[in-house]
């Protein structure tokens, strides 16, 4: 029989090597709704389609203009005149046809105000180039609603992206660097008894250096901890000597340690034994959360942390559970093989005791949870080390009096910070300017530098709010700001889209860790900065 | 297509003056003619970037673009390479996407070349003011980054002639990571004078590293290839990581006031940065620095150092030249000049020339100081290197000077 690959793993083959089968099934159940299809709202829900999305809805209530066509590459000229909404949506359709899409011709602004139930079936809401005033009274309805939503604009070389949820608890967050958790500081009786069982003195040549490197690590620890009253190598002097015990146990000819590869890769992952154990702290912050304290309407994440933290208390003994991967190694295949039944051993014991304590668990609350399943359970014993709790803080609190004033104040005198600082400022600015003005500073044929005053005036108000003084770019920023008359650049948009896509199949496929705080791009200088206020 | 407001954005920039702007420039609407009338793009790589490229470039004013791609569509690209459809599959890249950008973005002209980098003449790339990268290979970058620097040429003080400069931006990603940079040949460093952000290649013997480092280059990567991993064991060295390149950096200053090298510097306070960095995994995190040249660059340098005895004869240079570790592999059967003189050539001249060889070299130049262009039929540029002549070691050359 031909084996015919399915089409459809084909097409999102690259993507699918980056959150797996799952991720795509999250991204293939969202239904995203856009806010404003400019550049900026256009290019992040092109980019989200092509990724798979089962739906969007875009909302905008203007028609398209010759401007448009300078911007948007999902317009042409067939659409000038008609729904920029529809122009936009019939062209995504085009990029994926497993999408579906549609479109309401209203302003955001009024869909808001009017029809605030109308956000309520969304996965995620994404709100582009809308103001301050509109962003507060959107952020409240996707918060009591628990829509997730992402607020993204451009603005002549600035932008910003702002994701906005009560909170968003990562399991598989994939941490670029992470070390294997492989226990050689601290084995457990099975690994322990394993380890011991290989007699190196006895060995013949062939199996001496086939023996995999854990073992002699294990091996080596426990010599080293008989000799130090149970305790690790630490500080350079006591490593550099469990390095040379290492060695000394290599055969030699003549003196000379002959070469094995099994040894020097206990060398080099030597510091494997040394290096961090303990709970890391955002772990630890979790499992002390307020959240803890469980109700019939706690969800999956905390039950399940709830379950681990009794495991750390009880079997565990203060460890979190084995992840039990084992990484390739020199050895022999039986040797390899049989080692690494020892690590998966005792990782499916460690998941079917966390299992246990969630079922209890689940019982005691009355949860309303029908079932977690054991490759749930599974999935958060392997990524144990590594969760991660995110709580966003709300727009209000931002724009309003419980803004971290201090964070500002000391990012606008930060020389690598203070620029971008002074554009988050800037850009909070002329929304107020606006509700003033009734228009942007910088938008009409007049020379623009006739209008910084008046947005001098409202930036330096806002700056004695945060208790501030100007930075060293502060004129330079005003007078640009003025300059870009409220454009939407391509080049721009097309950046902090590509981002706000990212953070968007973050939060869908509750995959890698989004951002918390407020990102500012600078485009003039190519630059981040992210404020957490 | 110039129809009114339809290029509003972007002309609130070109037409008003502005504070934060680059040297010389001035307010003017030709500059919109300009970047869509005459200003021309090259664009090489019509995958993921390059689709994004082509798009961005198209709506940024910019109507003469061309566009270079070996490949052939297929379907795995159709996730991201949001210019080709099913309908597409097995067309060439270069073709379907120039088309695509043709037929939506009114008065842009996208002219396609379906072929390999290699296979257009050094003329091709003079044409382009600016040639831009959407390349997935380090060979092939490389191959661009030769092909950049090979217009550039030096003024007698050694300073980069500024009308031979081709710029190029370099983007490259993978996963939720990427980068850009800006390589100015002859200003900011090219992709040779930094080889060392990837990791791990030894680009220079290891004993070099150890005992005789000789170039910043030398300092950096002995940091990276060497100390980290005695220093650092069991952490991966990732180019990504601030931390990471901040240490080797400061461990390549020590090394270099070691030795008496200078030029090794990471953020000077002037001057441009010329590579931003971006990671997504966790959060968003960029970074944006200016890299340095590396005074010693075979590629973008002004002169390769080269120290020979001051009794040589041209042959004796020419046999130096090619023993040089620096050189390995580039050099089959060079030819030497100096100037408009040449002092050995193969070809044509190979007869005239013969004689030279036997001769004393600080005759043939006139001193103990030149600058020799040597060319050779496996270099796509000829090399530069500055020779010295003398028995002293070559610190004692430097101080003399
Ligand atoms: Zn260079």
């Amino acid at each position: 029989m031909v084996e015919i690959k399915d089409p459809k793993s084909k097409k999102y083959d690259r993507q699918l090597r980056i959150w797996g089968a799952h991720g795509q099934a999250a991204l293939e159940s969202a239904k995203i709704c856009l806010l404003n299809c400019g550049p900026t709202g256009s290019e992040t829900l092109k980019n989200l389609v092509l990724g798979g999305i089962a739906g969007f809805t875009i909302v905008d209530g203007s028609k398209v203009e010759q401007q448009d066509l300078g911007n948007n590459f999902l317009l042409s000229e067939a659409d000038l005149g008609h729904s920029k909404a529809q122009g936009v949506s019939s062209l995504l359709k085009e990029l994926n046809d497993s999408v579906t899409g549609g479109f309401v011709e209203t302003d955001p602004e009024q869909l808001i105000n009017d029809q605030p139930a109308f956000f309520n079936n969304f996965s995620l809401v994404i709100a582009t180039q809308l103001r301050e005033a509109t962003m507060l009274k959107l952020d409240d309805i996707c918060r009591a609603e628990g829509v997730k939503l992402l607020a993204v604009r451009s603005y002549g070389l600035v932008a910003t992206l702002r994701v906005s949820a009560a909170e968003h608890a990562i399991v598989e967050t994939k941490p670029d660097n992470a070390v294997g958790d492989l226990r050689f500081h601290a084995p457990w009786k099975e690994l322990h008894d394993f380890a011991m069982s290989f007699k190196l003195a006895e060995m013949d040549e062939i199996m001496h250096k086939h023996l995999p490197f854990a073992i002699l690590l294990i091996q080596a620890v426990g010599h080293w901890k008989a000799g130090h009253q149970g305790k690790l190598p630490s500080g350079s002097k006591e490593r550099t000597d469990f390095k040379a015990l290492l060695k000394s146990w290599q055969r030699q000819i003549d003196g000379i340690p002959v070469e094995e590869e099994n040894f020097s890769e206990a060398m080099t992952n030597a510091s494997k034994v040394w290096s961090q154990h303990g709970i890391p702290s955002e772990v630890q912050a979790i499992l002390e959360d307020d959240c803890m304290n469980l109700n019939s309407s706690s969800s999956t994440f905390w039950c399940l942390a709830a379950a681990l933290k009794r495991f750390i208390e009880q079997e565990g003994q203060g460890c979190l559970p084995l992840e039990g991967t084992l990484p390739d190694m020199h050895a022999t295949t039986d040797l390899y093989l049989q080692l690494q039944r020892v690590y998966q051993t005792k990782a499916e014991s460690d998941v079917t005791a966390v299992e246990t304590h969630l079922r209890a668990i689940l019982k005691d609350n009355a949860s309303s949870i029908s079932s977690i399943s054991r490759a749930e359970v599974k999935l958060f014993c392997k990524n144990a080390r590594h969760l991660r709790l995110v709580r966003f803080r709300r727009l209000s609190e931002e724009f309003g009096i419980s803004c971290k004033h201090n964070v500002l104040r000391q990012a606008l005198t930060a020389e690598d910070q203070a620029t971008n600082a002074t554009l988050y400022i800037l850009l909070r600015a002329v929304d107020r300017f606006y509700e003033s003005h009734k228009h942007f500073p910088g938008t009409f044929d007049s020379p623009p530098e006739s209008e910084i005053p008046m947005l001098k005036a409202k930036a330096g108000a806002l700056l004695s709010e945060v208790g501030a003084s100007p930075s060293p770019a502060w004129d330079d920023c005003l007078a640009e700001m003025c300059r870009f008359g409220a454009g939407e650049l391509h080049c721009v948009a097309a950046i902090i889209a590509g981002m706000a896509a990212q953070e968007g199949i973050k939060l869908l496929t509750k995959q890698f860790v989004p951002q918390s705080g407020t990102l500012v791009y600078n485009a003039m200088g190519s630059t981040t900065s992210v404020f957490c206020l | 297509m110039d129809v009114p407001g339809r290029w509003k954005d972007l002309d609130h920039l070109l037409t008003r003056p502005g504070n934060v702007v680059g040297p010389g420039f001035e307010p003017d609407p030709a500059l919109r003619a300009f970047l869509h009338d005459d200003c021309r793009v090259l664009c090489v790589g019509a995958g993921g970037l390059g689709c994004e490229l082509l798009k961005d470039l198209a709506l940024s004013g910019f109507g003469q673009i061309d566009v270079i791609d070996m490949d052939t569509i297929d379907v795995s690209n159709l996730n991201r390479q949001f210019l080709f459809r099913l309908k597409d599959v097995g067309k060439p890249k270069a073709e379907v996407a120039a088309a695509a950008i043709n037929q939506r973005v009114a008065g842009v002209h996208v002219t396609p070349h379906f072929c390999r980098i290699e296979e257009k003449p050094l003329e091709f790339y003079q044409q382009f003011q600016i040639i831009i990268l959407g390349l997935d290979s380090l060979e092939a970058r490389r191959y661009m980054n030769q092909v950049a620097c090979s217009f550039l040429a030096f003024e007698e003080d050694g300073s980069p002639d500024l009308s031979t400069i081709k710029p190029m931006i370099d983007g490259g990603t993978e996963g939720f990571k990427g980068h850009a940079r800006v390589i100015l040949p002859g200003f900011t460093p090219c992709f040779e004078c930094t080889l060392w952000l990837f990791p791990p290649q030894t680009k220079f013997p290891l004993c070099t590293l150890a005992e005789t480092p000789r170039s910043p280059a030398h300092c950096i990567e002995y940091a990276h290839l060497i100390q980290w991993g005695q220093e650092r064991p069991g952490h991966d060295f990732d180019a990504d990581v601030e931390e990471h390149m901040r240490w080797v950096y400061d461990e390549a200053l020590k090394r270099a006031a070691k030795f008496g090298i200078a030029g090794v510097s990471y953020q000077l306070t002037q001057g441009m940065d010329n590579y931003m960095m971006y990671v997504g995994t966790d959060g968003i995190y960029t970074h944006t620095v200016k890299y340095e040249k590396d005074a010693a660059c075979l590629i973008c340098s002004s002169g390769v150092p080269l120290h020979a005895p001051a009794s040589s004869t041209l042959q004796q240079v020419i046999d130096q030249l090619q023993r040089d570790p620096r050189f390995e592999g580039k050099l089959q059967s060079p030819s030497v000049s100096c100037g408009p003189q040449n002092l050995y050539m193969h070809g044509i001249f190979e007869e005239e020339t013969r004689q030279n060889l036997q001769k004393d070299m600080k005759m043939l130049i006139g001193g103990s100081h030149a600058i020799l262009q040597v060319n050779d039929k496996k270099l796509l540029a000829p090399l530069r290197c500055r020779l010295t002549l003398s028995d002293h070691s070559d610190l004692d050359a430097e101080m003399a000077e």
